[in-house]
């Protein structure tokens, strides 16, 4: 019995951290279809804002929750200023510049931090259920993807800004006819997923390390599960974070952390030849 | 690579040459000049840096030491650095541009099995003397060759009886580094463990880019080790000792390593979640003799607030670097063979670890080993075994009896 709750918050905690790597980079993607190389950067940045504020005495949440999204959401907007904003409706130029944008970033970090792996102690300690010690961070990672895809539901569905950010998604023409300026639309989606991804690695920084490379260890997960998504964001990112998140943690149980990863990418390569346009694309159409 | 198509046929002829008439013609390209070149091949960017440089400090150190004194046979000693950028790829293009442009008397360097197995062969090809100064899993015979870091038979052969008694536990769970270190270095865990009757309950293996140990951490749980034998290398899997801490069980299953440290692992890690590993190595920078705070001293003089910590795979690179000295010395020459004749004679050098022989059955170094336990970010020595055997190697390899012998054994093959 417990080793099935243990089992349960494992696969939760591995689709909600797959989920929450993934959003930056699905609303960049979905709303603009710009495909960011530096995604894992902007996760790196916000690790490394999280652990040198928490390291100057910042309080840890407020490092995590507050200051890494506003930090690398500031990053993200000069980034689209300088650099992105040049190349829209241009995806092969988009990854080259973003891909460069990225050993540009990697480099920087080394320079200025070393390539030492930084990070913090996870807060809130642990829980026992039954024979097994259970994180009680891991419970809060779950929470708060929660919280974030409700949040992003609700912007998306019940806002002017979610209205007119969908509009521009579906025709830019028809969005900037009727008076929308597509220019800030992206600007603000750009900045919007920048900050979601720094989220993302100041959650992640109390369990994993803070090194410049990391970024290559989830942009290439993320990037698979936003394409296997498909267009719609919100959807796109929970049915693919579910499906392969889920399948390579029950098979990491299984098997071990390699067939794990095998079983994730056959899964996706199975889901891309039969729903080329990923899994919103055939269903759930028109959900966000 | 830069390279004229002259320089590039002079030292084809010269290794052309060399290896009809002997590699005497190397001895005496050398002789032309007043200096004497040799090459380090390290990473000293990239995500292996962090046992990349303090290996080159040390080495740097070593070598301004001997030059200082007066040099290598009334020569000074002319160190090329070459940084491979933790790229396999710039090992082999560096280690040819060493061995031909350069034409070094030896080339040191190599951080993971896998770089050195890039280079290797190709120095022995171009008669380019090579020293390993890293830890490894052992095995490697090939009379080109000497490692002076610890092989499994030096460390696990000690570590494993000694944490079996410690926490009184015949169960072991070993969790390792998806390459050919953590393989067999586990396969060595297995070897000790059933030696001193205990059992392997199960060992995975973990690709370095892994960042997320969740599903292990419960597998471990689940199977109720009495010691967790870590072989995890490189920054991602530093979240191992994270995610386990704050899962609540760092302290409930005593750990083992034989690399847990040499990537400042102990340091980077807080206290809470590092304490009580048990390591051991032939070198601590803890270690309290005379020759090691000597040691400690001339490094701090020539480093300042940049010193690195300093572990065994940089203490390796400075013994390394004085047993080629010695051998030159001795040898009277840099010929490759002579040298390799003088450092077979078994002449000790005495690092800050302690003694150092090597031995030439195996081109492998003869050690002392001590083990450790990680207290407040810093190893506490706990005892310390003198002048350990590499017997791992010396199973299958016998260069004396067979010089011309080329590869790397694997516990579990037949000789």
């Amino acid at each position: 019995m417990d080793y099935i709750i243990v089992l349960i918050l494992q696969v939760l905690y591995s689709v909600a951290s797959l989920a929450l790597v993934c959003a930056g980079l699905a609303v960049v993607f979905g709303m603009m279809r710009v495909i960011n190389l530096a995604h894992g950067e902007f996760i790196m940045l916000g690790g490394f804002t999280t652990v040198l504020s928490a390291n100057a005495g910042v309080p840890l949440m407020i490092a995590i929750l507050v200051i890494a999204p506003l930090a690398v959401g500031i990053a993200g907007y000069l980034i689209e200023r300088l650099v992105v904003r040049h190349l829209y409706g241009r995806m092969v130029d988009t990854m080259l510049a973003t891909w460069g944008l990225s050993l540009l970033l990697v480099g920087l970090a080394t320079m200025v931090f070393g390539n030492q792996v930084a990070g913090v102690a996870a807060p809130f300690g642990s829980v026992t259920i039954g024979a097994y010690g259970v994180s009680l961070y891991d419970v809060f990672v779950i929470g708060i993807t929660i919280a974030v895809l409700v949040a992003s539901y609700f912007v998306l569905a019940h806002t002017n800004l979610g209205l007119i950010a969908r509009g521009a998604m579906q025709n830019p023409e028809m969005a900037s006819s009727l008076g929308a300026s597509p220019a800030r639309i992206y600007s603000v989606t750009f900045t919007a997923g920048a900050a979601l991804s720094g989220l993302a690695g100041g959650i992640l920084a109390p369990l994993s390390g803070v090194v410049p490379t990391m970024g290559a260890a989830f942009v290439a997960k993320a990037f698979i599960t936003v394409i296997t998504g498909g267009a719609s964001i919100l959807t796109g990112t929970i049915t693919a974070s579910g499906i392969l998140g889920g399948i390579s943690t029950l098979t990491t149980f299984a098997i071990n952390p390699v067939i794990g990863d095998v079983a994730l990418l056959l899964t996706a390569i199975i889901l891309l030849r039969f729903l080329p346009y990923g899994i919103t694309g055939r269903f759930f159409r028109g959900a966000n | 690579m830069k390279q004229s198509r002259r320089t590039f046929l002079k030292s084809t002829v010269a290794v052309g040459a060399a290896s009809l008439a002997g590699p005497a013609l190397i001895g005496t390209a050398h002789a032309a000049d007043d200096t004497i070149k040799i090459a380090n091949i390290t990473d000293v960017s990239g995500g292996l840096d962090i046992y990349g440089q303090p290996q080159v400090a040390c080495l740097e150190l070593a070598v301004d030491e001997v030059n200082a004194n007066g040099g290598v046979l009334g020569k000074q000693v002319e160190l090329i650095k070459y940084d491979p950028q933790s790229n396999i790829q710039l090992y082999t293009q560096y280690a040819t541009e060493a061995a031909t442009r350069e034409q070094v008397s030896a080339v040191f360097g190599g951080v993971t099995s896998a770089s050195r197995e890039a280079i290797r062969p190709l120095l022995r090809r171009y008669n380019t003397l090579y020293f390993y100064p890293t830890l490894y899993e052992g095995g490697v015979c090939d009379r080109n060759f000497f490692c002076n870091g610890s092989t499994p038979a030096q460390t696990i052969e000690v570590l494993m009886p000694f944490v079996m008694e410690k926490f009184s536990g015949k169960k072991v769970y070993v969790i390792a580094a998806d390459y050919n270190y953590g393989w067999i270095s586990a396969k060595w865990v297995k070897h000790y463990t059933e030696a001193n009757g205990g059992e392997v309950l199960d060992t995975e293996y973990f690709p370095l880019d892994v960042t997320d140990f969740g599903a292990t951490i419960k597998n471990i749980q689940a199977a109720k080790p009495d010691i967790l034998f870590t072989l995890l290398v490189g920054g991602n899997h530093m979240s191992f000792f994270r995610q386990w801490a704050s899962a609540g069980l760092a302290g409930k299953i005593p750990m083992a390593s034989s690399d847990f440290g040499v990537g400042n692992e102990h340091i980077v890690l807080t206290p809470e979640e590092s304490n009580g590993m048990v390591a051991a190595y032939a070198y601590m920078q803890e270690l309290e003799t005379t020759a090691n705070t000597a040691f400690l001293e001339r490094l701090r003089a020539k480093f300042g607030d940049d010193t690195p910590y300093v572990n065994e795979l940089a203490v390796s690179a400075y013994n390394a670097f004085y047993h080629w000295v010695g051998g030159v010395e001795r040898a009277g020459t840099t010929d490759r063979l002579a040298v390799i004749k003088a450092l077979e004679d078994g002449t000790p050098f005495n690092g800050p670890g302690g003694r150092s022989v090597i031995d030439p059955r195996t081109h492998h170094a003869i050690l002392d080993v001590h083990i450790g336990e990680v207290e407040n970010n810093a190893f506490r020595v706990l005892e310390s075994h003198s002048q350990r055997p590499p017997s791992d190697t010396a199973q299958f390899c016998d260069l004396l009896s067979n010089p011309n012998d080329n590869q790397q054994y694997v516990i579990g093959t037949k000789a």
